[in-house]
């Protein structure tokens, strides 16, 4: 497809919204006995900031860590940019992907951000965002490292490039984990309450580089605690309780004019 | 003195020809002990139950023996089973090297030790950083190749460094099955010579230096696999 091509594309598609990156419809996820989610649909347009927000307990990580089958949903449809994730029962009649190398595909566009920022212990920061790049899409080493450098400048770790993780602030892993994610420029960033392990003076650093993503129109789906940044941020937030979506809309009416008592008994806790 | 002399007359040749094969057999040994621990580590770790199974039956029994008992078991029976299934698909018997043999043997052993080593060291991986890999779409190979085995390295080392150095010296029981190792040359040149005291301490000298060196190369491969970790020291 030509640029002009899919401008035109882009450009019809914002009249009638624009294209869905991602689409769950009425997910469940059962642990054993416990039913964290019971039927929940979720849909991020391309350009849109989604934030699921929720009290503990309410599956709000669960349905993030669903969209890329980290966990393995028990029943439901998922949709990445219009492809469906395939899924069976496996011999303990667990769902679990079908296709090995579809899941895998579609992981790679889709980029994870982790609570526990997860880096990769053994690697430098230049290594840990060339990884992925270099081993799983096949970029060319020396092109990888060229983009990876800019990925660390524009997140402020331009310095610490050949430092180990273990060395650096919590903000700093999470800024460096934020980079890995854009290295493998995703459809859709996921982000896995990003903050929550963090020191709280180490926390504005990191909601600024989310929110200059957000600003420049990355697509997102964003769980998390911090109710003043969802405001600023989101296109459109979920309120989730119980495995269930109790209320959902654009966040003047999420956290101006909330319906739900649950919502607002949950503002007035969290606020 | 003149008797440790690396030439003729003397049998300090002999000794070191001796310590060659025995560091021959511990590189043979740690090597395929190192490959079956792997497997083995992963197939417990992720294996279906049949394998599962057949993998604790492995690591149980192996231990459970005395080493000695299986080097004669496996050295006598496993040569001669061998030879049976050769002669009986048509082949003619063979003689198995000695040190084919002792390899294999040993490092049976150290596999089922390597086996717990690694399984350990794979289960005190950070759970997230294999969850990152997952969640960008590194396949299984990859995983193991580019995560799982440099990440537990650090764990694995000091369990694994304990196995190289008793493979060091379980080659001295392959004296029993007559492999020319350091303690049969020893117990040779002891014999001819009547020299007990000198050769055995040349032997134990020879031992220990083996031992010296491989603390060196382990004390570098261990920093260099935990490159990536704070000091200790400084968490005091």
């Amino acid at each position: 497809m030509s640029a002009v091509e899919a401008a035109a594309v882009r450009s019809g598609e914002a009249q009638n919204g624009a294209a869905e990156a991602i689409h769950v419809e009425n997910l469940h996820k059962k642990f054993g006995q416990l039913h964290v989610l019971k039927g929940v649909s979720l849909s991020a347009r391309d350009g849109e900031v989604v934030a699921i927000i929720g009290g503990s307990g309410s599956g709000k990580s669960t349905l993030l860590r669903c969209i890329n089958c980290l966990e393995n949903p028990t029943s439901g449809i998922i949709r990445v940019n219009g492809e469906e994730i395939k899924l069976k029962a496996d011999s303990h009649g667990h769902t679990v992907p079908a296709d090995r190398r579809q899941i895998e595909r579609i992981r790679t566009r889709l980029g994870m951000v982790f609570q526990n920022f997860n880096l990769w212990s053994h690697m430098t920061l230049i290594e840990n965002v060339i990884e992925v790049p270099v081993h799983v899409l096949g970029v060319k080493r020396n092109e990888a490292i060229a983009q990876a450098e800019k990925l660390l400048a524009r997140v402020g770790l331009a310095e610490k490039r050949d430092v180990y993780p273990a060395f650096l602030s919590g903000g700093q892993q999470q800024r460096a984990a934020i980079a890995r994610a854009l290295a493998i420029n995703p459809r859709v960033m996921l982000f896995d309450e990003p903050t929550s392990a963090l020191d709280p003076e180490l926390v504005g650093e990191v909601l600024k580089v989310i929110g200059d993503l957000a600003r420049e129109g990355r697509t997102m789906v964003l769980v998390t605690h911090e109710m003043k940044f969802a405001r600023e941020v989101a296109t459109h937030v979920v309120y989730l309780y119980n495995g269930l979506v109790e209320e959902e809309g654009p966040p003047e009416q999420l956290f101006g004019a909330p319906k739900s008592e649950r919502l607002k008994q949950f503002l007035r806790n969290v606020g | 003195m003149e008797l440790l002399s690396p030439v003729a007359p003397g049998w300090g040749g002999t000794l070191l020809v001796g310590l060659l094969h025995s560091i021959e057999i511990a590189v043979g040994a740690t090597c395929l002990g190192l490959m079956i621990g792997t497997a083995g580590a992963f197939g417990k770790l992720y294996g279906g139950p049949v394998t599962r199974d057949l993998l604790a039956v492995y690591t149980t029994i192996v231990r459970a023996v005395p080493e000695l008992v299986l080097i004669l078991l496996l050295y006598y029976a496993g040569t001669d089973l061998i030879n049976q299934m050769l002669t009986a698909i048509g082949y003619s018997r063979v003689d198995i090297s000695g040190l084919a043999a002792g390899i294999f043997v040993l490092g049976f052993v150290q596999g089922a030790y390597s086996t717990e080593v690694i399984r350990g060291a794979i289960l005190a991986i950070p759970q997230g950083q294999i969850e990152a890999a997952r969640a960008y779409g590194m396949s299984p190979g990859l995983m193991l190749r580019r995560i799982t085995l440099p990440a537990m390295l650090p764990f694995a080392i000091p369990g694994l460094a304990n196995l190289w150095l008793i493979a060091t010296k379980d080659t001295a029981l392959l004296a029993v099955v007559g492999f020319f190792e350091l303690t049969l040359a020893t117990r040779q040149a002891a014999g001819v010579t009547k020299a007990y005291l000198l050769f055995y301490l040349a032997a134990g000298a020879l031992y220990l230096a083996l031992t010296l060196f491989s603390n060196l190369i382990i004390g570098r491969v261990e920093a260099w696999s935990r490159r990536g970790m704070p000091s200790v020291k400084e968490a005091r």
